[in-house]
């Protein structure tokens, strides 16, 4: 008889739904159906099943073709790598448990490695901002209860977080929200109309670039100071007439996303979008919150804070001292400058993130890739491991968008033999050890 | 394990009555007992002073705020990040270290246990997982139901029963200790942008009073008769003329006494009392009111307090008195981080340089030191900086100093850029009192271990107790004379013992010892209301289901669980 597993948490965006109901064959070996989920989430889930998984490592050879290896081959390989390398970019764990991300930090200390994570390439930007600038957010759960005015700028959560809309953020009737949608004003500023400025009550449609000066016309017209008449394409009137529908909020909420975060001004962007924020708390209640994209990249943020001290970009090559500087321990940084002497990607998929430069600068390394699947980076690897799926095969802590931590759950058992991310860094662990013990590879 | 006997030193145990006696201490297995066999390896302690290990009772060390403050403040790094000899992982941090960092440096200073003041229910996951990652210290975490909608909801009515039914559901899902009471009410109202500033305000909507949440916690506490009180950070905090705020609070617990079986005797544990003990109308005419606030303390025997000294430092604040951040960050205009949480609470950080040349800080340093040599029973009284509120941790043996020294304390005072304006608005200038070590060991360790009702295994060196001994290279007969030495003497344990294995020897850490984690396991009766209210409030305003918010076991590995039964 298949069984339904509930309560399941969906491993694929930062909204982390925790409602999917999966059906599992009886062996639990098969995957028969995903209720709940989105297309995207769905399709995660549904991938376990698919013909032709790598089951065991695979190491390239020389005419460019794959070997499979053992799982002790790889693991030996990939340890003298790591010993050797005197700089070794550690890079990826958004898409893997916080259990394996600790272990996996214990392992840089020990060769001196940098630690970071897709934030990199993200909401980096955001990060940055927040620690200039600090912001004032809150859990998904205060928007569902209580946020009566809502704003998308530069995020699409209606293509990238599908159920976002339905769980938290438009749709649903809360404590103080009963009527739902209805008792919401929903905007959606962004230089394109998308399928989320569809469901928005207002659409303003930003001159692409001019962001900055949007939201710095938001801060002027809320302190009621003289606009000029258009600012980054839209006319005052607009302007002001929304910035008042603000500040008559009860609760108001800024999402934002990649449209913020990388285009130009960057940080910027974050920065004056968080002291808007900052500046409608003299009026009313608002908050803003980063449309985190993988599904732990934020669990990999606190991790590294709660170990270092810092969000992404950690440089533990010194052994004895933490560092992080954007733009000097950031990974695409340090690729394009060919300052690492290997690759150790997991956990993502930098070859399909990464700009070109950057991945020709890594293929031109000894590179380990631990992925479940085939992707653009296990292609350029000397070595790929597959690992079970955590979220799908094996279970762990991942943090959603709002930081609030939630076990993922086991829905069926991964392939015969396959480690889990868990099991196989424990192993470089050991064997890390063991080669440090002898004084080095 | 090994067995150790600890010779000759000069021994101060409150719970035996030791003042600086010269005697030996066995240990075996992990425990202290009357004797050991002749193999047993010998510390020599001659000329050092030998206390149990001392218990942290508030301070923020693990969760999402203190996580926040971290890695929002990568500045925070700059002052202090270096590896120390001994088997140390990285550290990082000043005023919010690094797990690693906090594990090492409580038990350099001699401390064994600490409690994680503030944990959001819904991040309780959090809050494991950073204890689970800080080495050598015992832990434990309060959860906050000051502004819980649950409990405003059973409170409204006075349903102290299922108050006390949903607090046992939060404990036992959140793996957590007791009850925690911050800015009760104020939190809630704070979600609109508002606050509670007297225990007489209303809570927008909820129509509940901060006096009724108080009260109606105190008593759900004694229903369950868990090992700790309630423990309160109350309104108003930080404000000058809040003292009669305070005050008030703490009448609130007339009449009450205390009901389990832990020896605890407080009702009420009244947090950072330091914040709250201000007088004045603005920061120009802000004064100490000290000596008011103890003198009631002093004649309740029902309550107990920690000090939340102001160490003039650098630091970031940070607590789930939303409103109150939102206010300082008006103040100072750093950088402010806040976060709502849905039904539960909410947190602010920002932060803060108690800068000296300020008569206002300064004033508030002095305040801090009142309040612990106002205190006529050091076994009520604990020493703590809120860390990192008003410093870090890292600084109590620089309190201490200035508590044990009067010559310590007024040459800081008297050299103050505004001496005189420091002087006239408090009382420390008059005060000649000088903390003992027997009354130092009362105030941060038999009296904190019997407060968070642990006093069976904490805070004594008697037979039977753990093994969790601090030895400082301090002879009580040649104390030291000049602030730094003190410290220094604070900061380095000649040798840590954690549940009788040596964990730091002259301020090495040798040993990651076998942490455990705390929490509290309250039986209660069935109660169907609390059931439906639960299935109800995840089904339709939480937003993750019910069957996702509890903290498994493998987060707290080493678990030591403290069951109580209030089905009686």
């Amino acid at each position: 008889m298949p069984k339904d597993v509930t309560d399941v948490i969906c491993p694929f965006c930062g909204t982390l739904c925790d409602d999917l109901i999966v059906t599992v064959s009886d062996d639990n070996k098969t995957i028969l159906g995903v209720k709940n989920a989105c297309a995207i989430g769905a399709e995660k889930f549904n991938h376990q099943r698919l013909p032709g998984r790598v089951q065991r490592p695979r190491m390239r050879q020389a005419d460019g073709s794959y070997k499979e290896i053992t799982y002790d081959e790889a693991i030996d390989w990939t340890a003298n790598l790591l010993v050797k390398s005197r700089k070794t970019l550690m890079y990826g764990w958004a898409s893997t448990s916080c259990q394996a991300m600790s272990i996996g930090h214990e392992i840089a200390e020990k060769v001196g490695g940098i630690v970071d994570n897709c934030a990199t390439v993200c909401h980096g930007s955001s990060l940055i901002a927040i620690e200039d600038v600090g912001v004032p957010s809150c859990t998904l759960g205060e928007v569902k209860n209580r946020a009566d005015r809502v704003i998308f700028w530069g995020c699409n959560p209606a293509h990238a977080h599908p159920r976002h809309m339905s769980r938290y953020s438009i749709f649903p009737r809360g404590f103080f929200t009963v009527k739902g949608h209805k008792g919401r004003k929903i905007y959606c500023v962004d230089c394109r109309y998308t399928d989320t400025a569809k469901c928005a009550d207002e659409f303003i449609q930003v001159q692409q670039g001019y962001d900055y000066e949007l939201l710095n016309a938001f801060r002027t017209a809320v302190r009621g100071e003289a606009l000029p008449d258009f600012v980054g394409g839209v006319p005052k009137e607009k302007i002001q007439a929304m910035a008042d529908d603000l500040k008559s909020a009860r609760f108001g909420i800024i999402f934002f996303g990649m449209g913020l975060t990388h285009t130009m001004g960057r940080n910027h962007n974050i920065d004056i979008a968080i002291n808007l924020t900052r500046d409608m708390n003299d009026h009313t209640k608002f908050a803003i919150m980063a449309m985190r994209g993988h599904w732990n990249v934020t669990g990999s943020g606190q991790v590294l804070g709660w170990q270092y001290g810092f969000p992404y970009a950690v440089d533990l090559s010194r052994r004895d001292q933490a560092r992080h500087q954007t733009g000097e321990t950031t990974s695409v940084d340090l690729l394009n400058r060919n300052e690492v002497e290997a690759c150790f990607y997991i956990a993502t998929d930098p070859g399909a993130h990464f700009p070109v430069d950057a991945m020709i600068s890594s293929s031109r390394k000894p590179t380990v890739t631990v992925d479940p699947h085939i992707n653009c980076t296990t292609e350029i690897s000397d070595i790929h491991i597959p690992v079970a799926m955590v979220g799908v095969e094996v279970g762990g802590c991942a943090y959603r968008m709002d930081n609030v931590p939630i076990e993922t759950r086991k829905v069926v058992d991964p392939p015969e033999g396959m480690l889990t991310d868990e099991e196989l860094l424990t192993k470089i662990n050991t064997r890390v050890d063991e080669l440090l013990a002898k004084g080095g590879a | 394990m090994s067995e150790f006997i600890i010779k000759n030193g000069h021994v101060f145990d409150p719970v035996q009555g030791i003042k600086g006696d010269k005697k030996d201490i066995a240990v075996k297995d992990g425990k202290i007992i009357e004797s050991v066999s002749s193999g047993a390896r010998v510390i020599n302690a001659a000329g050092k002073t030998v206390m149990a290990g001392a218990l942290e009772i508030h301070a923020h060390v693990a969760g999402p705020k203190v996580n926040a403050g971290r890695w929002y403040r990568p500045e925070d790094k700059h002052f202090d990040s270096h590896k120390k000899p001994g088997m140390t992982r990285i550290e990082g941090g000043k005023s919010i270290p690094t797990v690693f960092k906090t594990g090492y440096e409580y038990a350099r200073m001699g401390f064994t246990f600490a409690m994680e003041a503030a944990m959001p229910p819904l991040y309780a996951r959090h809050v494991h997982e950073e204890i689970h990652d800080t080495p050598i210290i015992d832990e434990a975490a309060l959860p906050v139901f000051g502004n819980n909608w649950f409990i405003l909801e059973y409170l409204k009515n006075h349903e102290v029963e299922n108050t006390a039914a949903y607090i046992a559901w939060v404990l036992r899902q959140t793996k957590g200790y007791g009850i925690k009471c911050v800015n009760p009410g104020g939190t809630e109202a704070w979600a609109w942008g508002l606050n509670c500033l007297t225990i007489h305000d209303p809570v927008p909507y909820f129509e509940i009073t901060p006096a009724e949440i108080i009260k109606g916690l105190i008593e759900a506490n004694e229903y369950l008769g868990l090992p700790h009180s309630m423990h309160l950070h109350q309104n108003d905090l930080g404000n000058p003329g809040n003292y009669k705020t305070t005050i008030d609070s703490l009448k609130l617990a007339e009449g009450m006494t205390a009901k389990n079986n832990f020896g605890r005797e407080q009702v009420l544990h009244s947090t950072h009392i330091q914040f709250h003990s201000y007088g004045g109308t603005n920061w120009g005419d802000f004064e100490s009111k000290a000596k008011e606030v103890m003198d009631y303390v002093n004649k309740q025997k029902n309550l107990t307090i920690d000090t939340g000294n102001v160490t003039l430092d650098e630091t970031t604040t940070m607590t789930a008195d939303g409103p109150f951040e939102h206010h300082l960050h008006g103040l100072n205009h750093l950088k402010w981080f806040n976060v709502d949480v849905e039904l539960e609470t909410a947190a602010g950080i920002v932060p803060f340089i108690y800068d000296p040349s300020n008569a206002v800080f300064c004033s508030q340093w002095a305040v801090g030191l009142e309040i612990p040599l106002y205190a006529k029973d050091p076994m009520r009284c604990f020493i703590t900086t809120d860390h990192p509120n008003a410093g870090p941790f890292t600084r109590y043996p620089r309190v201490y100093s200035w508590l044990m020294s009067k010559k310590v304390r007024d040459e800081l005072l008297n050299g103050f850029k505004k001496a005189a304006k420091v002087i006239g608005a408090t009382t420390l200038a008059n005060i000649d009192r000088e903390i003992t070590l027997y009354e130092l060991a009362a105030m941060t360790r038999a009296g904190p271990a019997k407060a968070l009702g642990l006093m069976k295994d904490y805070g004594g060196l008697k037979a039977g107790m753990n093994a969790d001994i601090a030895i400082y290279n301090i002879n009580p007969d040649k104390f030291p004379s000049t602030g730094p030495e003190i410290e220094k003497a604070f900061a380095n344990v000649a040798y840590l013992f954690k549940d009788g294995k040596i964990c730091v020897e002259e301020g090495k850490v040798m040993d990651m010892g076998h942490k455990k984690t705390f929490w509290v396991d309250a039986k209660v009766k069935e109660n169907k209301q609390v059931a439906h209210d639960v299935k109800e409030k995840f089904l339709r305003y939480y937003s993750i289901n019910e069957n996702n918010y509890s903290v498994p076991e493998s987060y707290a590995p080493h678990q030591h669980i403290i069951a109580v039964d209030a089905t009686q």
